[in-house]
């Protein structure tokens, strides 16, 4: 029952960390980085490591996504050129 | 010619990884260091006990040194972080936060710094502890910049906080080290299991580091949200 939550959940994980080398703007594969993370939480959280997924979701899908936003916002942006 | 040899050297890599990790029997036996954990972490008559899960017994008590350091790592990249921001000139924000992000806000911060704070003082009955709960509580300060773009968070406070729980934590582990000969040594004892107080030094350390991390990571957040 629960591969039926957990595989397509791995295959899109699998797809966005694909498609993050793809993408020529930095702000989308930023949040798509965020995406595969996210999917880690739910992984963690199935393999009974609750103290890992808080504090997977906490600090990598939130301040590290903040910082990477951050720096790109205040840096030149040269994904144009 | 440069792709070729990336590839090599990925590989390389990618295979290396492969063949240790492939080597490591996951999940078949315990090694000495486990069995030890798990014989003594559960015995209530060990003073490095209490908590109601061995991992939270482990991560304090047992190798509550390492927090030490961790909490030295964070402090040191945070530096890093606000030195790397301090010279770039900051971006003009171009629209105004929107309706629902502002009044969001004003209902959902509460929320936030209540969960912050319910991670790390509970850290020795539930899942978390004190680095999720003060990163918790940073994004909430996270989330009033986002919506309030005249807002200065109080910076001499966070310092204030950051260096006066940095001393609480060494304080506590040298009592510990009077008391009962070791570094951090569970000066208080095991208690009653699944009780608020109880666990010894485990909730005093959890609620220093979640101050610490979330001052620290707050003072973060307004280094790169503001103008320095």
């Amino acid at each position: 029952m629960i591969d039926y939550i957990l595989i397509p959940l791995v295959l899109v994980m699998f797809a966005s960390a694909i498609s993050v080398i793809f993408i020529k703007d930095l702000i989308v594969a930023v949040i798509v980085t965020a995406v595969v993370d996210l999917i880690t939480v739910v992984l963690f959280f199935f393999l009974q490591a609750p103290d890992v997924a808080i504090t997977q979701a906490s600090i990598v899908v939130g301040l590290t996504t903040f910082i990477f936003v951050v720096a790109i916002m205040r840096t030149t942006r040269k994904e144009e050129e | 010619m440069r792709h070729i040899f990336a590839l090599i050297v990925v590989g390389t890599l990618g295979l290396g990884l492969f063949y240790t990790l492939s080597h490591i029997p996951f999940g078949k036996g315990l090694s000495e260091v486990s069995k030890y954990y798990v014989e003594n972490a559960i015995d209530k008559n060990d003073p490095h006990a209490g908590a109601t899960n061995i991992v939270t017994d482990i991560v304090v008590l047992y190798r509550g040194f390492d927090t030490l350091g961790e909490v030295t790592v964070l402090f040191l990249a945070a530096t890093g972080l606000s030195v790397f921001f301090f010279g770039l000139k900051k971006k003009e924000y171009t629209c105004e936060p929107s309706l629902i992000v502002k009044r969001g806000t004003g209902i959902i911060f509460p929320f936030i710094l209540l969960l912050g704070v319910y991670i790390f003082v509970h850290g020795h009955l539930t899942p978390g502890g004190g680095f999720p709960g003060g990163v918790i509580i940073a994004t909430g300060v996270l989330l009033i910049y986002l919506c309030c773009r005249d807002y200065k968070a109080p910076h001499s406070l966070f310092k204030v906080i950051e260096g006066s729980m940095g001393t609480l934590f060494v304080i506590v582990g040298l009592i510990g080290l009077i008391v009962g000969g070791s570094f951090l040594f569970n000066f208080l004892g095991a208690g009653k299991t699944g009780e608020l107080v109880s666990a010894g030094i485990i909730p005093i350390l959890y609620i220093v580091i979640g101050l610490k991390v979330g001052a620290e990571l707050s003072g973060l957040v307004k280094d790169t949200m503001e103008d320095v």
